[in-house]
C-alpha cells in the first residue's frame, strides 16, 4: 500500500503499459511536451520518447481514426481526448468505425484501442468542457465504456482495457485527478465485466459510478447516522452493465436510487432504472429514485454549477422520498 | 510513345473487364432484387483502381469507399465472395454483414468499404502509422472521391500523414460529382492536387481514363512511398458513366457530357491502343471476354448457392468472440 493520487495512479498505469508492451503508444493533444492537459502523462515523453508518447495536432477525428487504423495494424494505441465534449469531433470515427468495423466486416476487423477522456463538471469550466456524456457512448453496441472511480481502479483498469480485443472508452472525471487514496500495489488487472459493492447495506441500494461515487459514499455515511443502512454499487462499467450485481443488490434491499452526473432524460440512469423495473419489480418496496444533473448546459457561476450537480443532500432527499419512516 | 508490352496490356484489359462485366451483372441482379440496399457502380472509372492496384504488393493495404467492388476484386478478393456479400449470404467476404458498401477481406488486406465520405482517410493514416512504428515497408493505398475533400477528415488526415511522414498513397478519384453536386458548385478551389500540395504532400493529376498513365503515376508514387518518401497523392481524373447509385435520375448533368466521356472509355482506349500495336485481335479479345464471363457466371452461381446465416447468430461480431460474442 502507498498513498497516491488518481492522477499519479493513472500515470503509473500508462507507464506500466508502455513499459510492458511495445505495441502500446499514447497519442493525443499535449500528452507529450505539455505533460497532458491535466498532468496525467507528465514525464512519459522523457521516459519513452516522442514516437510512443505522441503529441498530435488539434485534429480529433484524424488522431482517433489513426488510432483505430493503428489498432487494425496490430498496435495497442491509447488515445487521449482532452474532454468528452471534444470527443464529439471524433464521433464519426468512434461510432462509425471503432464500434462498427468488427460487425461490418463479419468478424474480421477487431479494433483493440483504448480511448481515454476527461468527463464531468465541478471546476467552473462551463458548457463546453463539463458534460457527462459517457452514458451516450454506453448506448452503442461494439463499445465498452469504463469509468474508474478510485485510485485502485485508475491504476489497474487500464491493463484490462488494453487486453480487451475491442474498443474501450475510459472516462476520467476531472474532479478525481487530485483524489488521494491508498493504492494497492499488487492488485492486478480489474475485472471490468463486474460492478463492485463499495459499501454493504440492507435498506437501500445506491447505484453510481465515476465522479459521483464520493458524493454517494458521503451520503451513505450521513444516512447511516440517521439509521438508514445503504449499500453502494460502483458500476465501474457502463457498457456492458452488470445486471447481476445491480439486480442482486436491489433484490436484497428492495429500494434503489441511481445517481448519475449525466442529464436525466435518455440517460444511463434511465436505463438502469428500466432494468431494475424489468428485472426485480416485485422485489421493490418503492419506485426507483434518480438523482441526475439539472437539464441545462453547465453554467459557469459556481453557485449555479453546484445547484446543477448531484450533491450529498440531493442523494439523501431522494432516499428519504422512498418512504422510510424514521 | 514506346510500344506497350502486349501481354501486360492484355492483362490490364482483362482486369478492367473483370470489374466492368462483374458490375454490369450486378446491375441486372439488382433489377431482379437479388442484390438490395445501395449499389454504387464503378463503370467508367476502372482504369483508376486497375492502374494503382498493379503497383501494390499483396501485403499492402487498401482502404476504399462505398464504390469499391473493383478495388476489392483487383486486390485479390475472389469475385465469388464479392457477389455472395452482395447477396447477403454467409459466404460473402464480410459474412453478409456489410453488403455492397462494406467489402472487407483481411487475407488480401482490404479494409472496406467505408460509406462515410472521408471516414476512411484517418484509418488509412493509422494503418500506415502502425507500419511505420513496426518498421514494415508496406504501403496503404487510400481511395476516396473528390467529394471527400470538402470533409474536415480529409484535411486533418493530409496534415497528419505529412507531419509524420507516413507511408500512405492517397488516391482521389475525381469523377467531378459528389453524388449530384458538381465540383465547381462545392469547392472554392477546384484544383484538388493543389490542396494536397498545400500540406507538403507531393501530388499530381493523372488522366485516369488512361490506365497506362495511372500505372506510370502509381509506379512513381508507390515507389516513393515505399522508400520512405512519405505520403503521396494522385488526383485520378475520371468519370462515372452510370448513375450514382441505382436510384439516381441524373438531373444534375447533361447527356452530352456523359456521351463525351464515354468516348474515352478506358477499356476502349486500351483495346484500341493494343490493336493498333498488334497486341490484340478479335480472337484474343474474345478469349478474354470468355474467361471473364465464366468467372462472372461462377460467381453468380456461388452466390445463388449461398446460405443464410441462422438468426440465432444475429448478434455475433458485435464484440470479439473470445470475450463472449454476444451483445453487451
Amino acid at each position: 500500500m502507498s498513498t497516491t493520487t488518481y492522477r499519479e495512479a493513472m500515470r503509473d498505469a500508462l507507464r506500466a503499459a508502455l513499459r510492458d508492451d511495445d505495441r502500446v503508444f499514447l497519442m493525443g493533444e499535449d500528452v507529450g511536451a505539455y505533460g497532458g492537459c491535466f498532468g496525467v502523462s507528465l514525464g512519459l515523453l522523457e521516459e519513452f520518447g516522442p514516437e510512443r508518447v505522441r503529441d498530435t495536432p488539434l485534429s480529433e477525428a484524424a488522431f482517433v481514426g489513426a488510432g483505430i487504423g493503428a489498432a487494425l495494424g496490430g498496435m495497442r494505441p491509447i488515445v487521449e481526448i482532452m474532454t468528452v465534449n471534444f470527443s464529439l469531433l471524433a464521433l464519426d470515427q468512434i461510432m462509425n468505425n471503432a464500434a462498427t468495423l468488427l460487425h461490418m466486416s463479419g468478424g474480421q476487423c477487431n479494433v483493440p484501442i483504448v480511448i481515454r477522456m476527461t468527463t464531468g463538471a465541478g471546476r467552473q469550466l462551463a458548457a463546453q468542457h463539463s458534460h457527462s456524456l459517457e452514458g451516450w457512448y454506453a448506448h452503442i453496441p461494439g463499445l465498452r465504456v469504463i469509468v474508474p472511480a478510485t485510485v485502485d481502479d485508475a491504476r489497474w483498469m487500464l491493463q484490462t482495457a488494453l487486453d480487451d480485443p475491442d474498443p474501450v472508452l475510459l472516462f476520467e472525471h476531472g474532479g478525481l485527478y487530485g483524489l488521494k487514496g491508498e493504492l494497492r500495489d499488487d492488485l492486478g488487472p480489474v475485472d471490468i465485466d463486474r460492478a463492485v459493492v463499495r459499501r454493504s447495506g440492507t435498506d437501500v441500494t445506491l447505484i453510481t459510478y465515476g465522479g459521483t461515487l464520493g458524493t454517494v459514499l458521503a451520503a451513505a455515511d450521513e444516512l447511516a447516522a440517521g439509521g438508514i443502512d445503504a449499500e453502494v454499487v460502483d458500476l465501474r462499467t457502463l457498457r456492458p452493465l452488470d445486471d447481476e450485481t445491480i439486480l442482486g443488490s436491489v433484490a436484497r434491499t428492495h429500494r434503489a436510487v441511481v445517481v448519475d452526473e449525466g442529464w436525466r432524460s435518455g440517460s444511463i440512469s434511465a436505463e438502469i432504472s428500466a432494468r431494475i423495473t424489468e428485472g426485480v419489480f416485485y422485489d421493490l418496496d418503492a419506485p426507483v429514485g434518480r438523482v441526475c444533473s439539472a437539464e441545462v448546459p453547465m453554467p459557469y457561476a459556481r453557485h449555479l454549477e453546484e445547484a446543477a450537480l448531484p450533491g450529498v443532500g440531493d442523494v439523501i432527499r431522494a432516499v428519504e422520498e422512498l418512504g422510510f419512516r424514521g | 510513345m514506346s510500344p506497350l508490352d502486349p501481354k501486360h496490356g492484355r492483362h490490364l484489359l482483362e482486369q478492367m473487364l473483370r470489374v466492368r462485366r462483374m458490375e454490369e451483372r450486378c446491375a441486372e441482379l439488382y433489377t431482379q432484387s437479388k442484390i438490395r440496399g445501395f449499389l454504387h457502380l464503378y463503370v467508367g472509372e476502372e482504369a483508376a483502381a486497375t492502374g494503382v492496384m498493379e503497383q501494390l504488393l499483396p501485403d499492402d493495404a487498401v482502404v476504399a469507399t462505398y464504390r469499391e467492388h473493383g478495388h476489392a476484386l483487383l486486390k485479390g478478393t475472389p469475385m465469388t465472395a464479392i457477389l455472395a456479400e452482395m447477396y447477403g449470404v454467409a459466404e460473402g467476404c464480410s459474412g453478409g454483414r456489410g453488403g455492397s458498401m462494406h467489402l472487407f477481406d483481411m487475407e488480401h488486406r482490404v479494409y472496406g468499404g467505408n460509406a462515410i465520405v472521408g471516414g476512411g482517410l484517418p484509418v488509412a493514416v493509422g494503418l500506415a502509422l502502425a507500419d511505420q512504428l513496426a518498421g514494415r515497408e508496406r504501403v496503404t493505398a487510400c481511395f476516396f472521391g473528390e467529394g471527400a475533400v470538402a470533409e474536415g477528415e480529409f484535411h486533418e488526415s493530409m496534415n497528419l500523414a505529412a507531419l509524420w511522414d507516413l507511408p500512405v498513397l492517397f488516391c482521389c478519384e475525381n469523377n467531378l460529382y459528389a453524388m449530384g453536386t458538381a465540383l465547381a458548385r462545392s469547392e472554392s478551389e477546384t484544383d484538388i492536387a493543389a490542396k494536397a500540395a498545400a500540406y507538403e504532400v507531393p501530388a499530381w493529376p493523372v488522366d485516369a481514363m488512361d490506365v497506362l498513365a495511372v500505372e506510370r503515376a502509381a509506379a512513381r508514387a508507390v515507389t516513393a512511398v515505399r522508400n520512405g518518401g512519405g505520403p503521396h497523392f494522385l488526383e485520378l481524373r475520371t468519370y462515372r458513366f452510370r448513375a450514382h447509385s441505382m436510384f439516381d435520375p441524373e438531373r444534375y448533368r447533361d447527356k452530352a457530357e456523359v456521351k463525351s466521356w464515354r468516348e474515352r472509355d478506358p477499356i476502349d482506349l486500351l483495346a484500341a491502343r493494343l490493336r493498333g500495336e498488334g497486341g490484340l485481335d478479335d480472337g484474343s479479345l474474345a478469349a478474354i471476354e470468355e474467361r471473364v464471363a465464366a468467372e462472372v457466371e461462377a460467381a453468380v452461381a456461388f452466390a445463388e448457392a449461398g446460405t443464410l446465416e441462422p438468426l440465432d447468430t444475429l448478434t455475433r461480431h458485435v464484440v470479439s468472440e473470445p470475450t463472449g460474442g454476444l451483445v453487451r
